[in-house]
């Protein structure tokens, strides 16, 4: 019976916190608003401005090959950027109030990690509902594996920033860290050009970003079939089930890292 | 199970009845809290140094001292956030070191800084604290209207807590500390960085919490005139308690009021005064200081026998600040004794702070 009521309680405290991280989010328009805004201008003036340059060389549509990269992106950031709850709430005081409830510290972590990943996971749902107006072709069908990945990294990223979150004291440093993870991270991903013809010590570390696997999911998803097979060839790395595994083995890693980092801390 | 009880009457939870039974006593007469030889150190220094002492069930206790006296450490340590170096203390039977959830579901605290989410209405910040304490779905609304009503903040609760003024905010924090119905609410510095008015109207409130509910309190504070509202209190230096009783019995030990004399010739009065009547003269720059019985009989006297020249008389009934100064020799902190109306939040972060702020969560 106690044993019971207690794991009752550790997911209603996990889900109490989870809770908490998305009201802020429904209240914060100006962070919905610029995390859909960014991507979207990202697309149209990039992709609309190398579409020209890059169209001959890539062999197919480079709005259709940065698209996927593009959300992957969003994931990324906005799970990072969510994670900072963790650093704000313990700058304004209210990681005391929560730290001092008769709740399991690995509660809280996996509520906050879960939390940015819903978060991120949501926009870029939103993302992926605005394909058409950007002018890119997305099979419905497609839709529920492009979910699961999307998923798989936003749980990724969201460990690693409160394994982050948990080490610093304010939000000025959390801010400098990610900013200088998410640049390379971006670029060594291939969102922005294929991997398959970059130079060798660019290749090593991106098998070690899982941006990569995800990017490289998420291209496959959308574009599988639709393009010629010597593209595909050309810019698909990994088959689908070892970008998954890697995410998955990748995402159990950093929540874990998170949770023990967030124990040893507080 | 725990969590079914009513703040009034306390029905008797299964708790209690254990507390009632070890201590033989009748319910009003319960230790609720117990420490034995509590102590914290913090690499070489020794914030506090082994106390003892007992809160009684349904009192006002009051930990009066300066900032760095180890007020907040020992609160810390009871609420079990700091982990203790020696000692242990139970709170309504639970040992804060063995039985921490059971002791964080005992107490609400009301922490010395703000801990409310700004971004969420009052409401929001109530039930996000019920469930993480485990308040039955079906009693949650009668008991978020009762706290709210309480400190008078039903008719915010739809308001984002942005919008809150200090003294509505540290409302909102005690109505939180009680919508899980602990036994004892911890009260750090509860009307620090508030302008008077909110002070006192905030003391209303505690009050009222005593009166009508019976509510163990336990709270620090280093203001002099706020210590008067409590039952009892510890008067805390260096990390030791120099002394425990009830302000009155505190002000009785000084043997009466206090008589200070304001002369050009200081030196010449002070022998005079020392030797006609025996006493101990403190001298406090231009003023001499002594204690008598019977203050208004002693006038007379005073200015008929003294040859010495008397430019000003003060005659006043002790206050604590006098009880502290007679135990330690020295002032609360003269820039704090001073300081009867903090401007604003600042003040938390006065430099006599740092020394302690590495360990004071």
């Amino acid at each position: 019976m106690r044993k019971r009521l207690h794991a009752v309680h550790f997911w209603q405290a996990m889900a109490t916190i989870w809770q908490r991280e998305i009201t802020r989010y429904r209240r914060d328009r100006t962070r919905i608003v610029s995390t859909i805004v960014q991507p979207v201008m990202f697309l149209v003036v990039f992709g609309s401005g190398f579409r020209q340059i890059l169209a001959s060389g890539l062999g197919m549509d480079f709005l259709a090959f940065m698209y996927p990269g593009t959300i992957a992106m969003t994931i990324m950031g906005v799970a990072f950027f969510s994670t900072v709850s963790t650093v704000w709430d313990r700058e304004f005081g209210f990681l005391k109030e929560v730290l001092v409830a008769p709740i399991p510290r690995t509660a809280i972590a996996l509520g906050k990690t879960i939390g940015a990943a819903t978060i991120a996971s949501v926009q870029a749902l939103i993302l992926l509902a605005l394909a058409p107006v950007i002018g890119v072709e997305l099979h419905v069908a497609r839709i529920p594996l492009l979910i699961l990945y999307m998923l798989m990294l936003s749980l990724a990223v969201s460990g690693l920033g409160l394994l982050i979150a948990s080490r610093m004291k304010t939000t000025e440093s959390f801010g400098i860290v990610v900013q200088i993870l998410i640049f390379p991270m971006f670029f060594l991903s291939g969102a922005f050009f294929p991997l398959t013809a970059a130079p060798r010590w660019m290749v090593i570390l991106s098998n070690l970003n899982p941006l990569t696997y995800s990017v490289d999911a998420l291209r496959q998803i959308v574009l599988r079939g639709d393009i010629p097979q010597d593209v595909a060839d050309k810019i698909f790395l990994y088959p689908l089930p070892v970008d998954g595994l890697f995410l998955l083995g990748f995402s159990t890693l950093m929540v874990l890292a998170a949770v023990i980092a967030f124990n040893k801390k507080n | 199970m725990l969590l079914g009880k009513s703040l009034l009457p306390p029905s008797p939870s299964r708790r209690h009845t254990l507390v009632i039974c070890r201590s033989s006593a009748l319910d009003q007469a319960v230790d609720i809290i117990e420490v034995k030889g509590l102590a914290k150190r913090f690499g070489a220094l020794i914030a506090v140094d082994h106390v003892s002492f007992a809160v009684t069930k349904g009192e006002i206790f009051g930990f009066l001292g300066p900032n760095g006296a180890g007020k907040s450490t020992t609160i810390s340590m009871l609420a079990t956030i700091l982990t203790p170096s020696g000692g242990d203390a139970t709170i309504s039977g639970f040992s804060i070191r063995r039985q921490r959830d059971a002791v964080r579901r005992s107490i609400g605290m009301v922490f010395q800084d703000p801990s409310l989410d700004n971004r969420l209405t009052a409401e929001e910040n109530l039930r996000f604290h019920a469930r993480l304490y485990g308040v039955p779905k079906a009693d949650y609304r009668r008991r978020m209207e009762e706290v709210l009503r309480l400190v008078d903040l039903w008719d915010r609760r739809r308001d984002i807590v942005e919008t809150f003024s200090g003294g509505m905010k540290r409302r909102l924090e005690i109505a939180r500390g009680l919508i899980h119905y602990p036994d004892v609410l911890f009260l750090d510095e509860p009307t620090i960085g508030l302008d008077p008015h909110t002070r006192a109207l905030l003391w209303d409130y505690i009050l009222r919490l005593k009166h009508d509910r019976a509510m163990t309190i336990f709270m620090t504070t280093h203001y002099m005139d706020e210590a008067e509202y409590c039952d009892r209190i510890a008067i805390m230096d260096r990390g030791k308690i120099v002394a425990l009783d009830t302000p009155a019995n505190l002000k009785k030990q000084l043997g009466g009021d206090i008589i200070r004399i304001e002369s050009s010739q200081k030196d010449v009065l002070k022998k005079e005064l020392e030797q006609r009547y025996g006493q101990p003269v403190r001298e406090e720059g231009n003023v001499l200081q002594f204690e008598t019985a019977d203050g208004a009989k002693f006038l007379p006297r005073l200015f008929q026998e003294v040859q010495a020249r008397i430019d000003a008389v003060e005659l006043r009934k002790p206050t604590l600040d006098d009880v502290f100064l007679s135990l330690t020799g020295r002032k609360i902190r003269r820039e704090e004794a001073a300081e009867k109306t903090p401007q604003h939040g600042t003040s938390r972060g006065r430099p006599q702070d740092q020394e302690q702020a590495r360990g004071e969560p």
